[in-house]
């Protein structure tokens, strides 16, 4: 009711009509990427794209959660208002928490397992690592508390967070969104010269810190109202598309320097000391700026118009998109469970690439069937008020 | 400071842009193990200079071991068996005529920070020209920041140099078991960096397992509670270390020397 005026007086951007299927071709490449490099020691894991670059799968899954968040609810707080869309919004960070606490279980269960099961004397000190079976009590409610988080277990809980501040800010972005992205700025600024992030259990930080992640999600709903039409100007500048290319080529020729030692020696003194360390938690500059580059190029070169989008051989990564955080916490589940087959029979690279292919088509298998009941649901004659867009969206997963 | 270069540079960029809004072996061990290492996981720029001085001018070689609970192994005899003795009976067979001591300084669950403030002790006591540290598992296990850990080794290994010793850094043991549960990559970064500012050696015993365990030298996957897989890898990590040190000492000459 209290919005109703606000939003009469000013007119909101416009949200993109249809739905941008290369969001889900991308989101979904890399919820594919996420469970290849969450499986560690894989062989596959030198097809992803950490090893070409700073940034890494996580940079696009929530760029595209930002854009999607505020295409889905963006829309929702225009035609209904805050409250029924602030509403939505912290339905779907309860799901992602259910989910989490899913998954949490499973890897309690692993975990028990092993401990269990495996014992040698050359690894009495890692085995510490069990520790915490031994006071379940506080395990446990650190977990429920989002401060408890094993490895590979750190996006949900950014996610929530990201979506638990996402209200006030999708709201500002309708009105104000220069303003609302420099204030998500600012926030990152602040994080890194104060050190801001939330505290994680035994002791440490969260490894993704919300209070610097928060910028990528923002800028990605940013770009979505509007802001993408915004820097159209500056993504068709030759300039623009030379000094991208020149930066992931600079950052290409880094990596290498990681795996080939003898390569280290050209690398000056002065970079490296400016360079390193490059900062995941925190989500280096070097980083945001990587993913950047990456975006102004694939803007490029894949249109949103580009036919492939439509060919049957995008399908499985474009399906996977649309239903990602289904998929995600499946691709988690697999890593664990590949981890667990690749451990139990000591795999070579024949296992470990069967065991990948194996998870990515059980993954497009089980996003195909969930399209597929969201079809017959949305057939159904008893079915309720169609929802256009919001759930095929994964609620902007 | 490299955010203000990446404003700097985002600021430029957007004023380009006009449509811009936004800017054991001597005890009946059994025989040594074929664990070879491939010479790329050991060889280096780095020279271990205070180690060839100490050698070929004193005829002598100091060496202090700091680490954590994977340098040692529990059970009978543990110390014997494990990779600081290992080391000490491959480098005396390598370094006849040089008076050779090591001296382990091993805490279970120590972490960096604790055993860098525990360093001028050590240095002041054993006086080393070498210091092999390893470090970076209990780290990982107890949570400490990756930035912690870096400022700790930072420190640490600057201390160590310039109490006029060599620094080889060890990093993490590869355990396939507990990979899912325990990430260890990230102190493994930070170490090989610390290594390369400071012209220390890395020994990169995470690459080094891995290897021996893709090339089915071990397995490392193995669960038993028996002690003698433990000593071999402990046993082959020792000579691992010893041909690392012999070879950035440039210290075969000595040898040949010593042995004529």
């Amino acid at each position: 009711m209290l919005v109703t005026p606000i939003m009469t007086a000013t007119p909101l951007p416009a949200i993109a009509a249809e739905r941008d299927l290369r969001l889900d071709l991308f989101r979904g490449i890399a919820l594919w990427l996420i469970f290849l490099d969450h499986i560690p020691g894989n062989v596959l894991n030198w097809f992803t794209i950490r090893n070409y670059g700073f940034s890494d799968a996580t940079e696009i899954f929530i760029f595209i959660s930002g854009y999607t968040a505020a295409f889905v609810y963006g829309r929702a707080m225009r035609e209904r208002g805050l409250v029924i869309a602030s509403a939505r919004i912290l339905r779907r960070a309860w799901q992602i928490y259910v989910a989490h606490i899913f998954l949490f279980t499973i890897f309690m269960a692993e975990i028990a397992y092993v401990a269990a099961t495996f014992d040698n004397p050359l690894y009495a000190e890692e085995m510490n690592i069990l520790d915490f079976l031994k006071q379940p009590d506080v395990t446990i409610f650190q977990a429920l508390l989002l401060k408890f988080k094993p490895v590979n277990m750190d996006v949900l809980p950014l996610y929530i967070a990201l979506l638990l501040l996402f209200p006030p800010m999708l709201w500002m972005l309708l009105r104000q969104p220069g303003f609302a992205l420099a204030g998500s700025a600012l926030v990152y600024v602040l994080a890194w010269n104060f050190d801001w992030n939330l505290p994680a259990y035994p002791n440490g930080v969260w490894f993704f810190n919300p209070f610097a992640w928060q910028l990528l999600f923002v800028f990605g709903a940013w770009c979505a109202l509007g802001g993408a039409q915004r820097l159209s100007g500056v993504l068709r500048s030759p300039y623009v598309l030379a000094l991208a290319i020149a930066y992931l080529l600079f950052a290409f020729a880094i990596t290498l320097t990681w795996y080939f030692e003898p390569l280290q020696r050209f690398v000056p003194q002065w970079l490296s000391d400016w360079m390193y360390p490059i900062d995941k938690t925190n989500l280096d500059v070097l980083r945001f700026a990587h993913f950047l580059a990456l975006a102004a190029v694939t803007v490029r070169f894949v249109p949103r118009d580009w036919p492939a989008l439509k060919s049957p051989i995008l399908q499985p990564a474009i399906v996977c998109g649309q239903h990602s955080l289904e998929i995600f916490c499946l691709g988690v589940f697999l890593a664990f469970a590949g981890q667990f087959i690749i451990s139990e029979w000591s795999g070579g690279p024949l296992i470990q690439t069967l065991i990948s292919l194996a998870g990515m088509l059980i993954m497009i298998a089980t996003a195909s069937l969930i399209s597929w009941y969201k079809y017959i649901e949305g057939r159904s004659p008893t079915s309720r008020v169609k929802t256009p867009d919001a759930d095929l969206a994964g609620g902007g997963a | 400071m490299k955010l203000a270069v990446a404003i700097l540079a985002a600021t430029v960029l957007v004023g380009a842009s006009a449509a811009a809004v936004f800017g054991g072996a001597a005890r009946a061990d059994p025989p040594p193990e074929e664990c070879d290492v491939p010479q790329s996981f050991l060889e280096s720029d780095v020279d271990l200079t205070r180690v060839t001085d100490a050698v070929k001018t004193k005829h002598r070689l100091d060496i202090s071991v700091v680490g954590s609970g994977s340098s040692s192994i529990n059970g009978p005899e543990g110390p014997h068996f494990a990779y600081p003795a290992r080391l000490e009976d491959a480098l005396k067979h390598q370094l006849a005529g040089v008076d050779l001591k090591i001296t382990p300084h091993v805490q279970p669950r120590e972490t960096t920070a604790t055993m860098a403030s525990g360093l001028d002790k050590i240095l002041s006591d054993d006086k080393p020209s070498l210091v092999i540290w390893q470090a970076g598992t209990s780290d990982a296990l107890s949570g400490v920041e990756p930035e912690d850990f870096r400022t700790s080794l930072d420190q640490g290994v600057a201390e160590i140099q310039a109490a006029n010793a060599d620094v080889i850094l060890m990093n993490m043991q590869y355990s396939p078991r507990t990979e899912s549960m325990l990430d260890v990559s990230a102190y493994a970064d930070v170490m090989r960096w610390v290594a390369q500012q400071h012209g220390a050696l890395l020994f990169d015993r995470l690459a080094i397992m891995h290897y021996w365990n893709d090339a089915g030298t071990f397995d490392l996957y193995t669960a038993t509670k028996k002690y003698d897989m433990a000593r071999r890898v402990h046993e082959c990590i020792g000579r691992a270390l010893a041909s690392q040190i012999i070879n950035s000492a440039h210290l075969d000459a000595v040898r040949m020397q010593t042995t004529r």
